[in-house]
């Protein structure tokens, strides 16, 4: 197959890693994999069953990426492109297993207010309505970076619909930028956005219900 | 009584603007409002902290591993099959 698409644009921080992978050079295979294989492996088991499952899928991520890797033209990061393959595969994946819910699907429904409108004065408030009805309660930092705690928000992050949890795990989970997680989804800004938003909304819940409960 | 002033925005629209203004997608007259709420509403302080700190745990969940042994010799039988090694 031509390398000679018209258009090649090169990501120019990617070209080296791009170059090094084409050229068969192992050193710099292994740094990739070092960099990416774990967060690869999260990112599956959000779509599919099983650890091994996971595993399996981003072992088959890992040869298309390889099989690809001549004909990848670098119009977006080359880690967007690989997360791009594994949601594909995933999804698969899920599909067989019957656990699957279509991606694009899932921007516009399930719309839900970020926090439980009891938790604000109501619109019959004569001076104050939509305000707070009491101040949420601060979080001690201590106890959000308790074991428990993060395992809490692991759990409420593995129960997000896919697409909340792909784009929340991405950016927040691995510190992807918006633009990454665009690319790799195909999804616009805005819908970035609002996926990001009602995930994190939603952990938010989960973190305090957790935290007030071990107060009382 | 900072709370007498009008509010323009109460806290339960401006809870759903913090992803929006975390992500600095807002037009300079939003970032304003928001920020003017801010300065009047404990409250909201408190949960953009709260949004904050979760961002905060969520990356400690994300501390890249290694991936083990086994696994790095497969895929590394993969790569070197892969360039026709």
């Amino acid at each position: 197959m031509s390398a000679s698409a018209p258009e090649v644009r090169a990501v120019v921080q990617d070209s080296p890693m791009v170059e090094a992978l084409r050229a068969g050079d192992e050193r710099a295979f292994l740094e990739l994999v070092g960099q990416l294989h774990g967060a690869m492996v999260r990112f599956a088991r959000g779509f599919v069953g099983t650890d091994a499952a996971a595993e399996d899928v981003v072992q088959d991520a890992w040869a298309a990426v390889l099989e690809g890797i001549d004909r990848f033209e670098g119009r977006s990061a080359l880690r967007s492109w690989i997360f791009g393959i594994v949601a594909n595969l995933a999804r698969t994946r899920a599909i067989r297993e019957a656990r699957s819910v279509p991606f694009s699907a899932l921007v516009a429904d399930d719309a839900e207010p970020a926090v439980d409108p009891s938790e604000f004065l109501p619109p019959s408030h004569p001076r104050w309505a939509g305000h707070w009805a009491q101040y949420p309660e601060p979080w001690p930092e201590s106890q959000l970076l308790a074991q428990e705690t993060l395992a809490r928000i692991r759990d409420a992050i593995e129960r997000l619909p896919p697409a909340q949890r792909s784009v929340l795990q991405l950016r927040d989970v691995e510190g992807w930028s918006s633009q990454e997680v665009c690319e790799a989804f195909s999804l616009s800004g805005i819908n970035q956005r609002v996926l990001l938003h009602r995930a994190r909304s939603r952990v938010r819940r989960e973190i305090a219900r957790h935290v007030q409960g071990r107060k009382t | 009584m900072s709370r007498a002033l009008p509010a323009d925005l109460v806290c339960i629209v401006a809870v759903e603007r913090v992803t929006e203004y975390l992500e600095d997608a807002q037009t300079p007259e939003e970032r304003t409002e928001f920020e003017e709420h801010l300065v009047t509403c404990p409250g909201c302080v408190i949960y953009l902290r709260q949004v904050r700190a979760q961002i905060a745990a969520s990356a400690v969940l994300g501390d890249p591993q290694p991936p083990p042994e086994e696994v790095t010799r497969k895929l590394l039988d993969l790569f070197r099959a892969s360039r026709g090694g």
